[in-house]
């Protein structure tokens, strides 16, 4: 065909905003004021981040407990290529990650230099952006307990 | 277990207890989560040819072999028959409004539609598919179901490969299709 190819970009966008409900909107809440929050299980056991009904017994839940914000790598995967719309320009780790006071892990990313600087069982700490606004994307990232202000990157 | 339709659903109706660190702090009820997917889109052989088309204010439709339907924007294929479309069958640019609605609230993401306006669902003259399209250069209360329609371009100078060069749709002028006909006036082939 004599003709070339025709092409174009394409973008679809909707700018969705949700309403969050109480559960999780009181945990956005607390990530605004830079504390981390899970809602208490009927045995006692603490899920973070917090769901508004229990995924075992399906019993509404309610009462907020604040977790630290210090915690636990339990599984990883190094983002060796980040693509344009992930958060970081620069390689980093996704990990499932358990605060200490929760019994349950979160995805985050975990801001290091290189693999090699991860492994299941490293103690990570939160470090936060300076400007909240009550999203998941208050906290950066995570880097290596005792790093927040220098390592990482 | 039957469930009483009229209980109250578990889980509704549980106080949320916070801590000390948000308690006296406004809560947060709103999160924004937007989503955008970025294509490089590749129209095809059919759509290609309306789209260089619409560069010569030309509108290149395609015919479905088996059942004669006139397809525009041409995609290539017939929906019914689920075979390709053949083409170029080249319909004019006037046609009738068969449904339309007024748009009287303000949309974010198109600042250049200023309310009210009419979008409506235009069928060319030989099309058997209608497609969406703006009603302007009239009031859009006196728009109807029924009324000619012709396509009003873009200058020449400003034509690209887009179907964007047809801005929108103006009152030709000429009588009304009847609405009683409009089931099958203006849309040749074997609908069934």
């Amino acid at each position: 065909m004599a003709d070339d190819v025709l092409t174009a970009p394409l973008v679809l966008e909707y700018p969705f905003t949700r309403t969050t409900g109480p559960v999780v909107g009181a945990f956005l809440t607390g990530l605004r004021e830079g504390v981390v929050l899970g809602v208490r299980r009927p045995d006692g056991t603490v899920l973070c981040p917090p769901l508004e009904y229990d995924p075992i017994t399906a019993t509404a839940l309610g009462e907020m407990v604040e977790v630290a914000s210090t915690g636990t790598v339990t599984s990883w995967s190094w983002n060796g290529a980040p693509r344009a719309q992930q958060p970081f320009e620069r390689n980093f780790a996704w990990a499932l990650i358990t605060l200490d006071g929760a019994d349950t892990p979160m995805l985050h990313a975990v801001l290091v230099d290189s693999p090699a600087a991860m492994s299941t069982g490293m103690r990570v700490e939160i470090r936060w952006r300076d400007e909240r606004e009550g999203h998941i994307a208050d906290i950066e990232g995570f880097v290596p307990l005792g790093s927040v202000d220098g390592k990482g990157f | 277990m039957p469930v009483d339709p009229d209980s109250t659903p578990v889980g509704l109706g549980v106080e949320v207890t916070a801590p000390a660190s948000i308690a006296d702090v406004e809560m947060v009820q709103r999160v924004r989560t937007p989503i955008r997917i970025e294509y490089t889109y590749t129209p095809g052989r059919a759509l290609s040819a309306y789209l260089r088309g619409m560069a010569e204010k030309r509108i290149v439709a395609e015919r479905c072999p088996r059942t004669g339907q006139v397809f525009v924007p041409p995609r290539g294929v017939s929906p019914m028959a689920g075979i390709p479309t053949v083409g170029p069958v080249e319909l004019p640019d006037v046609g009738y409004v068969e449904s339309f609605n007024i748009t009287r609230v303000p949309i974010a993401t198109r600042p250049d539609l200023e309310p009210p306006y009419c979008s409506a669902w235009i069928v060319l003259d030989g099309a058997s598919v209608g497609f969406m399209g703006l009603v302007i250069n009239c009031e859009p209360e006196s728009v109807r179901m029924g009324m000619r329609v012709k396509a009003v371009w873009k200058p020449d100078d400003e034509l690209e490969k887009s179907a964007t060069n047809i801005l929108g749709w103006e009152p030709s002028g000429e009588p009304d299709v009847e609405i009683s006909d409009i089931e099958t006036i203006g849309r040749p082939g074997d609908l069934q």
